[in-house]
């Protein structure tokens, strides 16, 4: 079984002192530490123990800077086979939109299997490359899995839908399904797990390599553009009660009471 | 005169020894076939070390009294060993020439009254077995229980002693009037002869193969600080190139280690000592000795063919699985309690080594590893407020330290002191003590990570050494007198995971020379409750430092001081540090919880420690057993300033 994943990387923010940097267009990134978005670490991990039960080979694709290669050494480490980095100056600051046409020009052509996504992304998480792709190749997509099972040329795949509800369907191969948190147990990749990856050959693409229309691809190709970046202004209202925890309570009931929310 | 159905006692006994030798030889040859395909591990050097530990702990039983009944009765059944095994010589060259051996009078009164009391001893002991049966013998991850091998061997003893008794006519056991010169009791004599041939060759098949191995296991026990981990491979020092890492499966074990399984007795002395064991996670450290070895067995068997590795359960996963290993907190109370010097925790973080490699490493702990890595702290706070906490000490005392710079003490924190909020308030305090003390310190800020110290006991070895490389890049670039450090983990691995020239000492042991040098003006509490000091496992059992905070406790005026029935050596883990933290081992009782237990059992209403992760337990501890108000715990340093601000009576830390 062919199957590829698709990752990224994305800047950890938790603890971190949210700034907007002086273009206001973008976060200072000084204090940010990089990993491999939670949700592709789970599709990794679905894409390496389907291989583990059916054979076949697994590799991972991401588009991004000349760090990004980091997270597909990290993915080469957990078990996938071969690893694409999808990098070119001309992909700098690359939209959905952009990002999914630069991986389905990567993945045409190619006799893939199954093609797995994380859900969503942890930094913009708006959920769209997975099935963009889906519809640029022209494959099925099943979203949010929560459960995936390969049987012959179909999956079975569990996955969340409206009102907190999930439904089982069968998909015939080749599919793209992405991939919510939750759906395993990502294996830890160890500090010499990475350094034993660390001279399998990691192939780079650029516009060349990709056929792709060499000049300012991105913002060529971008559908959405960043007017501004602001934090959202601090709100008013707040108010803190204070006493013991009775004398609290009342004062809440007698707040929601006097404001309309009893 | 030993001839026997008209065969010559010579014939017969010759035959005895042949079969005996030769099935013996056949077995141990069987049992240490694993042993030969073993890891390496250098045990040699330091002889005379070796051999003091063989006389004090081997042959002089040292650790045995400390469970007086089950003890007293071990050193009477050994010494019986030793005393009559010259008897049982003389009678195997009895048959060949009569008398030649001939051990004397007064040998053969000690004799007698020895047989006695070993007799007697097997008697209170399989009484024990049968009757009483101290929780301590049977151990709820146990399926198999041990008491038929137990009494079938105290039996074959009884057997020994009474069947010797009675070839001479021993006065003491039998009342008989002893024989008259060159007449014994033929059967006896032989069933004596035969019985202990067929006890040496049972010896190996069962947990009394130590009657064999103990002995030399304690001869080549770890002559490390016991919080020194061995190193992933003896025999390849580049961790790179190894092909694989840690233990999963029995030959991965180096040849030491499967000694010790070897060698266990099953007395289950290390988990009724364990803190895993008491508070009920799936951690027993005696089954994974005895799993090992009866795993061992399994595999090379005295009959039949030994059985690939492929075609048993999985060592590590199946026969021990993943939560028993994570459940420990290498505390060493095991190691500390084992009579024969078993090591576990070596063995536990070299197959947590295996499950770090195979990538198989609880969910929980995934972050506080990348945020090692990433950050240098498992709390993933951002590298560059690791020294902010400096801000809080009068103002310009304690440096940040820049490459090239040079100072007298460099405080290592560690990342719990840096970061977390309720034990930055013990650096404070410490730090303001050292500078009122006109102790020149600084401390390495933003450039120090953590130290790896839990990092590398959970088994990610490469994880450690990268941040210990960090740390000594840092270290070495700015001069010093000598570390000092609140964090016991961080003591133990700069000392021993580490290769500093400088000393290490830690906070308490700072703290008592001060006291010494006159330089901590302490001022009496007005306080009449009762403190007592709780030994962080790093600081005392793993390097030996017990007095020092106790000096300095007592030293405050007007405090009262009370002992917890298991101090010292003996002391209870807290929970564990740093990565334990973040752990959701399953248990019945949090560690803390016992402990704070155990103080209250005591009268204790301050529990003074000198580690910030005794620190934070004990206090979840008192807060989860609704002891808020009742009990206070707080750190060495901080009592201490405290004292020198001469406070009465501070509220409560809540």
């Amino acid at each position: 079984m062919e199957i590829y994943v698709c990752i990224k990387r994305v800047a950890d923010t938790s603890e971190v002192e949210i700034e907007v940097d002086r273009s206001g267009l973008a976060l200072e990134e000084a204090d940010f530490s990089w990993d491999i978005n939670e949700w592709d670490n789970f599709a990794v991990e679905a894409a390496v123990q389907l291989k583990e039960q059916h054979g076949g080979t697994v590799t991972a694709i991401t588009v991004g800077g000349e760090d990004d290669e980091e997270v597909l050494r990290r993915a080469l480490a957990m078990g996938c086979d071969q690893a694409l980095h999808c990098y070119d100056p001309a992909f700098e600051k690359a939209d959905a939109w952009a990002i999914a046409t630069i991986l389905a020009a990567a993945l045409k052509g190619r006799a893939i299997d199954l093609l797995l996504f994380g859900a969503v992304s942890a930094d913009e998480g708006r959920g769209q490359v997975g099935g963009l792709v889906a519809g640029l190749l022209d494959l099925p997509l099943v979203s949010l899995a929560t459960a995936l099972t390969v049987d012959g040329a179909k999956a079975i795949v569990q996955h969340e839908v409206e009102n907190g509800l999930e439904r089982v369907r069968e998909v015939d191969l080749p599919a793209v399904i992405t991939v919510q948190t939750g759906i395993n147990e990502p294996r830890y990749v160890s500090v010499r797990g990475i350094r034993k990856v660390a001279a399998m050959d990691i192939p780079v693409h650029g516009v060349a390599e990709l056929g792709l229309a060499a000049e300012n691809y991105a913002s060529q190709t971008n559908r959405i553009t960043l007017e501004e970046l602001f934090l959202p202004p601090q709100g008013v209202g707040a108010q803190i009660l204070e006493g013991s925890n009775e004398e609290m309570m009342n004062q809440l009931i007698q707040l929601l009471q006097e404001n309309g929310g009893l | 005169m030993y001839d026997i159905l008209g065969v010559s006692g010579a014939a017969v006994q010759t035959l005895l020894l042949l079969l005996a030798a030769s099935a013996l030889t056949y077995i141990l040859r069987r049992r240490f076939g694993l042993l030969r395909l073993a890891a390496a591990e250098p045990r040699g050097g330091h002889w005379g070390e070796r051999l003091r530990r063989l006389l004090v702990i081997g042959f002089g039983q040292a650790r045995q009294p400390r469970y007086l009944v089950a003890g007293v009765l071990h050193i009477i059944l050994f010494a019986g060993f030793l005393v009559l095994s010259l008897r049982s010589l003389s009678l195997m060259v009895e048959p060949y020439a009569p008398g030649f051996l001939s051990l004397g009078e007064p040998y053969a009164t000690l004799k007698d009254w020895t047989g006695l009391l070993v007799l007697l001893s097997c008697v209170v002991a399989a009484w024990r077995r049968v009757v009483v049966k101290p929780a301590r013998y049977h151990d709820r991850h146990a399926s198999q229980s041990h008491t038929a091998e137990a009494l079938l061997i105290l039996g074959l003893i009884a057997v020994l002693m009474i069947a010797d008794a009675l070839i001479d006519g021993s006065f003491w056991l039998t009342g008989l009037s002893p024989n008259p010169p060159g007449e014994i009791n033929l059967p006896a004599f032989w069933i004596h002869n035969t019985t202990i041939l067929i006890f040496l060759c049972l010896l190996p098949l069962g947990k009394h193969f130590h009657v064999i191995t103990a002995l030399p296991n304690v001869f080549l026990s770890n002559l490390n600080p016991s919080g020194k981990i061995k190193p992933p491979s003896y025999s390849e020092s580049n961790f790179d190139a190894l092909e694989s890492v840690g233990v999963s499966k029995l030959e991965d074990f180096t040849w030491k280690q499967t000694l010790d399984a070897y060698s266990c007795v099953d007395c289950g002395r290390c988990s009724d000592h364990c803190p895993a064991y008491a508070t009920g996670t799936p951690l027993s450290p005696r089954m994974l000795s005895i799993k090992t070895r009866d795993a061992a067995y399994a595999a090379y068997p005295i009959l039949g063919n030994i059985v690939p590795p492929q075609e048993r359960p999985a060592l590590v996963g199946e026969t021990i699985t993943d939560a028993e290993l994570w459940s420990c907190t290498t505390c060493g109370a095991c190691e500390e309690a084992c009579p024969v010097m078993i090591e576990y925790i070596d063995r536990i973080v070299d197959m947590r080594r295996f499950l770090v490699d195979d990538g198989r490493l609880p969910a929980a702990l995934q972050k506080p590893l990348a945020a090692l890595e990433k950050r240098g702290n498992p709390y993933g706070k951002m590298a560059r407020k690791r020294g902010e906490w400096v801000a809080e000490v009068a103002p310009g005392e304690v440096r940040i330290l820049a490459p090239g710079e040079s100072c007298e003490a460099l405080y290592f924190t560690d990342s719990c002191a840096a970061f977390d909020p309720r034990v930055q308030q013990t650096a404070v305090a410490f730090a303001n003590i050292l500078t009122q003390a006109g102790v020149n310190t600084a401390t390495l800020g933003a450039e120090e990570v953590d130290s790896g110290h839990e990092a590398r006991r959970f088994g990610e070895e490469g994880l450690f050494m990268a941040l210990r490389e960090k740390n000594m890049e840092a270290l070495e670039s700015r001069s010093f007198q000598r570390i000092v450090t609140s964090d016991p983990h961080a003591l133990n691995s700069l000392r021993n995971d580490y290769t500093i020239q400088q000393p290490v000492v830690h906070h308490s042991q700072v703290l008592a020379e001060l006291l010494q040098a006159g330089k901590l003006p302490l001022q009496a509490l007005a306080d009449h409750r009762r403190y007592t000091f709780h030994d962080p496992c790093y600081l005392g059992r793993h390097n030996g430092e017990y007095q020092n905070p106790r000096s300095v406790l007592e030293a405050i005026p007007g405090i009262q001081t009370v002992e917890m029935e298991r101090s010292r050596k003996r002391s209870f883990c807290c929970g564990g540090g740093s990565l334990n933290l973040f752990q959701e081992t399953e248990c019945d009782r949090r560690m803390g919880e016992m402990r704070v237990d155990m103080a209250a059992d005591v009268g204790a209403e301050v529990v003074v420690t000198a580690c910030p992760f005794c620190l934070v337990n004990l206090e979840d501890a008192v807060k989860t057993t609704g002891r808020e108000g009742a009990m206070e715990i707080i750190d060495l340093a901080e009592l201490v300033q405290r004292s020198i601000n001469g406070a009465e009576q501070q509220p409560l830390e809540v």
